[in-house]
């Protein structure tokens, strides 16, 4: 178990309890079980109390959070015959980019989603989920796929960003940002897309950009993450917390503003908590968008998604 | 003498004297730092005549030297919710608003207006790198919508100039949003069959290159313009290398594919012109000296013109100067 900042005081605790039991474990005749419920007690409420009114800096370092269940964790549990399809035919495949053939529910679909690996190794392979050209260039075919053989696409979106390199600028990151926005917005089948950790500015629009957009409890969607803002507009990345106030990114807040169509419920004290909790529930807020969706014709779906996006800008913020 | 210097030139030195710079006023080229006098850098459309570098040229200046005789009508663009987010940094954002529409004598970050060019109607949008970095902010996406809906309406071309830091982050996630807001607008402009041209002046960054400023048609760049997604400096920090010599600039994306063409400012009117008359399948465009033109006698001609008198000396109906 991962503690972030916040939750030292609550790591201490449950460690404590912890201790003590294994304690009574090598000590035959020794009674602690008393002890350990009143800590286990102390740390549920101390759990409850942190969680109760996170500040968005806080949710996004749950946000960012390493054991959050990944794309990968989703792709297995809510789907069968999952078959990934690699590559963008011009240069690579992007592993920090997932996506291929599946079953959602028996119906056939496909799902794309940015990948940020679980361990040291994965991380590196996945580039921690910050994508390059071909990763976009890749999420396009897909799309294509989809549209052609009509079948509803699902994104799970979860990447710091695109990933700022030399290789990737001169393979033109821009353009294949542009071109994957610019399909999630023609394709004539549903789109589906959940922000399941951090969505960072147009590495996530890229394939945001949809029909219904959810949004775990503690994810995040921004236009630049809190340091970058707080590096450039109070000339100090220190001023995270700030920034991240002042950016509005938390889902609740997106709710408010009309960005993020639906929030899931994430278990008390945070996805990593309890991963198939968290699985279950986006497969369920899946199932009810798509439903929602239902079945238009395909120039209803391109016009309905168009038209959303042009009417957004209408609802605004108190101070 | 061409065409420009004879008709154009005056009305500029007019504006930009009246406007904002007494006669003996001098400007330092950001580039080689040779002192300008600052009427010959306007007659020069803000390009060193020393070192031939491209400065920043306000979207009026530009659309003065780019319409036929300086002649273009605004075209208005809905007024967006006034700082959505309450967003306050170390100033708060109406009052950077305050400050930007000052200094700049603008609403906002783009101008959009409609006219001729080369007797061509256009539609065109340019972003002004003065006001707030030329950040793509809900306004910036209303511009382009407006523009995209009169090009549609009037089934003309639209050419975008593009400038800005990136999305404006006062406005959070609503900036961002610009991304798939401006995209429909350009969808709106290809399934019309209409060209939409992007002209890529310094610097054009993030959410806006990787939005509407690459998916034009056509994609020119101005001359050493810096074009990317992240910039020089994140990138640096994050693979901790120099990067090469012109990297991201108009000519090494060139190199690399990511552009048609790089053009010189004093040739982009022209060669704007000639694309859109292409591409609008009219015939040849007349370059040179142009007499003012004259009422049109008689509807357009079916046949083929005479090579050496193209059909558009004459100037269509409904052509005014
Ligand atoms: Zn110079």
């Amino acid at each position: 178990m991962n503690y972030l900042d916040f939750e030292k005081p609550l790591a201490e605790i449950e460690g404590k309890a912890e201790e003590l039991r294994a304690m009574a474990r090598r000590e035959e005749g020794m009674d602690v079980e008393d002890q350990a419920k009143a800590l286990d007690k102390k740390a549920a409420d101390m759990l409850r109390d942190l969680y109760k009114d996170l500040t968005p800096w806080r949710k996004c370092q749950i946000a960012r959070h390493p054991d959050r269940p990944h794309c990968r964790d989703y792709i297995e549990r809510l789907f069968t015959e999952y078959t990934p399809l690699a590559g963008d035919r011009n240069f690579a495949d992007d592993q920090s980019i997932m996506g291929g053939l599946a079953r959602f529910n028996d119906k056939p679909v496909v799902v794309i989603g940015h990948e940020k690996g679980h361990d040291t190794k994965t991380r590196i392979e996945r580039n921690f989920g910050m994508a390059r050209p071909e990763g976009y260039r890749k999420a396009v075919r897909l799309m294509d796929l989809a549209d052609r053989f009509n079948l509803p696409v699902i994104s799970l979106v979860d990447t710091p960003g695109a990933y700022p390199g030399k290789g990737a600028e001169e393979r033109g990151q821009s353009e294949a940002i542009a071109r994957s926005t610019e399909k999630c917005l023609q394709i004539g089948v549903p789109l589906v897309a959940v922000i399941i950790g951090e969505g960072g500015s147009g590495g996530a629009v890229a394939f945001a950009t949809a029909d219904r957009l959810a949004m775990l409890e503690h994810s995040i969607y921004s236009v630049i993450s809190p340091e970058g803002c707080a590096s450039i507009l109070w000339k100090d990345a220190e001023k995270m917390r700030e920034a991240a106030e002042a950016l509005r990114l938390t889902a609740q807040d997106l709710n408010k503003l009309g960005v993020c169509d639906h929030i899931i419920k994430e278990p008390l004290g945070g996805a990593q908590r309890d991963k198939p909790a968290t699985i279950e529930a986006v497969g369920k807020a899946i199932e009810g968008l798509l439903a929602d969706i239902g079945t238009p014709s395909r120039e209803e779906i391109v016009a309905n998604r168009r038209r959303k996006f042009l009417d957004l800008g209408s609802k605004g913020l108190a101070a | 003498m061409n065409w420009i210097t004879n008709y154009v030139r005056p009305r500029i030195n007019s504006i930009f004297s009246r406007r904002e710079t007494p006669e003996n006023l001098w400007s330092k080229c950001t580039e080689c730092g040779t002192m300008l006098f600052h009427r010959e850098l306007s007659d020069n459309l803000n390009v060193c005549t020393n070192c031939g570098h491209h400065m920043a040229i306000t979207p009026r200046a530009r659309f003065t030297a780019l319409f036929d005789n300086g002649v273009f009508t605004e075209i208005k663009v809905p007024e967006p919710l006034a700082d959505p987010l309450k967003f306050r940094d170390q100033k708060r954002y109406p009052d950077r608003m305050k400050a930007a529409r000052a200094q700049t004598a603008e609403t906002e970050a783009m101008l959009v207006a409609e006219g001729e060019i080369g007797r061509t109607p256009i539609v065109a949008a340019a972003q002004d790198f003065s006001f707030m970095g030329g950040s793509m902010g809900m306004y910036v996406g209303n511009a382009i919508i407006a523009a995209a809906e009169r090009a549609v309406q009037a089934k003309r071309p639209l050419i975008l100039f593009s400038a800005a830091g990136g999305a404006r982050m006062q406005e959070g996630i609503l900036s961002l949003m610009q991304m798939p807001r401006t995209t429909v607008a350009v969808q709106m402009l290809k399934e019309a069959g209409l060209p939409y041209i992007v002209v890529l002046t310094h610097p054009t960054t993030g959410g806006v290159t990787a939005s509407y400023a690459m998916l034009g048609d056509v994609q020119i760049a101005e001359p050493n313009a810096l074009i990317c997604f992240a910039g020089p400096r994140v990138i640096e920090q994050t693979i901790r290398e120099t990067l090469p010599e012109g990297f991201q600039r108009s000519e090494y994306l060139l190199d690399h594919g990511m552009l048609d063409r790089v053009t010189h400012r004093s040739q982009m009117r022209d060669e704007l012109i000639s694309i859109v008359r292409m591409l609008m399948g009219e015939t040849p465009p007349v370059k040179g000296d142009l007499p003012a033109p004259e009422p049109a006698p008689e509807p357009e001609k079916l046949e083929a013109p005479a090579e050496d008198a193209p059909a558009d000396e004459t100037p269509k109906e409904g052509d005014s100067a």
